[in-house]
């Protein structure tokens, strides 16, 4: 019979890689430090939580706030749709910008990319304060906000979709001497379709997620409601609210999921 | 360019290269010493012909050997190392994007994988066929396009037997008709010069003889200079005039293909 010598179970790390596990290990250690990471709050919070709930519950139910609070969902949702759908429209020409190898060279996809990097790094809540200080309180800065915030968001996703589409018939429609614009808009876009679409639905939903909390900072939507329901330790209406927007997202999710599965479906 | 191509007449007349007979029709593609490399990988060099208006003109070769990246080259789609090629009378090598597209108006393009635009129907991808003639929105969609090109489209479709499917989705169309389509797209701007990078590769072979005869009997009936890239012997030798065969990084083979036969041409693969 043959010889036959196992492999290692496990291979012996490098002196340069034990190191790195090392110093990953301090690093988290660190963090957990500097995050006031603390086993006797982890302990004594389940009956601070449970007192919180028995407080919270149950939800104010009354006719007079739900019809208030409703009102403001609504309006979350409004200011969610109008952002997300300008969002979008603009996200499109800016993209075209930012794809390699579209209609822009190598410099302007670069200050694109790099234009809506910063977008992207800056948290929505941020964007509503800086809209509140420009335009004023209400829906209009957290409309902007969301607008802003679906344009880093799909802006880069749009690029990056229209980059991987196959070049074959790009490739045709410039052998025909059609101009980088038709070629973009006849080839390129159609072929990106669905994945446009996708991707605008994810942002519709993130949108949803974040309207519900630019209300804090007073841009618009029921966020203040929450906010004022636990500064006046009014649970049981924070608890409807908190309530609300779940059914709200959880909705919103279950309709953009069967619509996105239904569109990528139809792709071949 | 000129003392190039000049210096290539000279060696046609004096070799009987090139077409292999007095060239007394207006010559519409003169490449003149093109190579290509990819990083360091030579595909080819010193690569010389010209062709006649209304040949028939095979590209044969093993896999690798550059066909594809040639016709490439010739159309402009990708730039060549060195050596210059002049279409229609324009200097493609030293053109400006413009002048590009306005000569690129005048040809069309039939490739392997048919290119058509999958989402959209198959009247809009026809009518996509116009854009470098008609530059703009109206031509983005069949939805927009002007009657005029509506109509060369249909008749283009017609010429093809597929105006009853003008409103199908081209995605759903078999391959056999996704490559007609995509003929009635490349001949819809009446085209000068046909170019095809195997246009049967993806077909079974009866769907592949069925496109190579309507392929050919339109080019032919348009008066249309054919260059066409394949891997059958038997339609280089059928449906071409010329045969030119790249093999060992160089243009190997450049003769008519009626003095050929296939034992002949499958040296050129060994």
């Amino acid at each position: 019979m043959t010889d036959i010598s196992h492999p290692a179970r496990f291979e012996r790390p490098s002196a340069l890689a034990f190191l790195g596990y090392a110093v990953g290990l301090v690093i988290i250690f660190w963090s957990f430090a500097g995050a006031g990471f603390s086993l006797d709050k982890v302990i004594s919070s389940p009956p601070r939580f449970a007192d919180f709930l028995d407080r919270a519950f149950p939800p104010n139910l009354e006719p007079k706030v739900l019809s208030r609070l409703g009102w403001k969902m609504v309006e979350t949702l409004q200011i969610a749709l109008a952002g997300a759908v300008i969002g979008v429209i603009l996200s499109l020409p800016v993209a075209l910008l930012a794809a390699r190898g579209l209609i822009a060279g190598p410099w302007i996809n670069q200050i694109t990319r790099t234009s809506l990097g910063f977008i992207r790094a800056v948290p929505d809540i941020a964007w509503a304060l800086v809209f509140v200080v420009a335009v004023g309180l209400g829906p209009f800065a957290g409309m902007l906000a969301i607008a802003i915030d679906t344009i880093g968001f799909c802006g880069r996703f749009f690029a990056d979709d229209m980059e991987a589409v196959e070049k074959g018939p790009s490739e045709s429609l410039t052998a025909t001497g059609a101009r980088r614009l038709d070629v973009v808009a006849c080839a390129t876009v159609p072929a990106a379709l669905p994945a446009f679409i996708s991707t605008s639905l994810f942002a519709l939903e993130k949108a949803v997620r974040s309207s519900t909390i630019l209300g804090l900072v007073g841009a618009g939507g029921i966020g203040i409601e929450l906010k004022v329901g636990f500064d006046l330790f009014d649970y049981p209406t924070a608890m409807t609210v908190i309530l609300m927007i779940a059914v709200v997202v959880i909705g919103i999710e279950q309709i953009s999921s069967k619509a996105r599965s239904r569109i990528i479906g139809e792709q071949r | 360019m000129t003392d190039l191509l000049d210096k290539q007449t000279a060696q046609e007349r004096s070799t009987g290269t090139g077409a292999g007979f007095a060239p007394v029709l207006p010559v519409d593609i003169r490449a003149c010493a093109l190579s290509k490399s990819f990083g360091d990988t030579l595909i080819f060099s010193d690569v010389s012909f010209g062709l006649s208006r209304g040949e028939a003109v095979a590209i044969v070769g093993s896999n690798g050997t550059g066909k594809s990246t040639l016709l490439r080259c010739i159309m402009g789609l990708i730039a060549a190392d060195s050596g210059q090629v002049e279409m229609l009378g324009t200097n493609v090598s030293a053109a400006r994007p413009a002048e590009l597209r306005k000569l690129r108006a005048q040809v069309g393009l039939v490739s392997q994988k048919h290119n058509l635009v999958p989402r959209l129907s198959v009247l809009s991808n026809v009518v996509h066929g116009l854009l470098g003639q008609h530059p703009g929105l109206r031509h983005w969609s069949q939805a927009l396009a002007p009657t005029g090109s509506r109509e060369a489209a249909m008749e283009a479709l017609g010429k093809v037997g597929l105006a009853d499917l003008a409103n199908r989705r081209a995605d759903r169309l078999s391959g056999g008709q996704s490559q007609r389509v995509a003929i009635a797209r490349a001949l819809v701007g009446q085209p000068k010069i046909l170019f095809a990078d195997e246009p049967t590769a993806s077909l079974d072979p009866a769907a592949g003889e069925d496109v190579m005869d309507l392929f050919f009997s339109l080019a032919r009936k348009q008066g249309v200079t054919v260059v066409f890239i394949s891997h059958h012997m038997s339609h280089a030798l059928t449906y071409g005039d010329r045969v030119l065969g790249l093999a060992g990084k160089k243009l190997r083979l450049d003769t008519r293909a009626d003095h050929l036969n296939e034992a002949e041409l499958r040296e050129l693969y060994d």
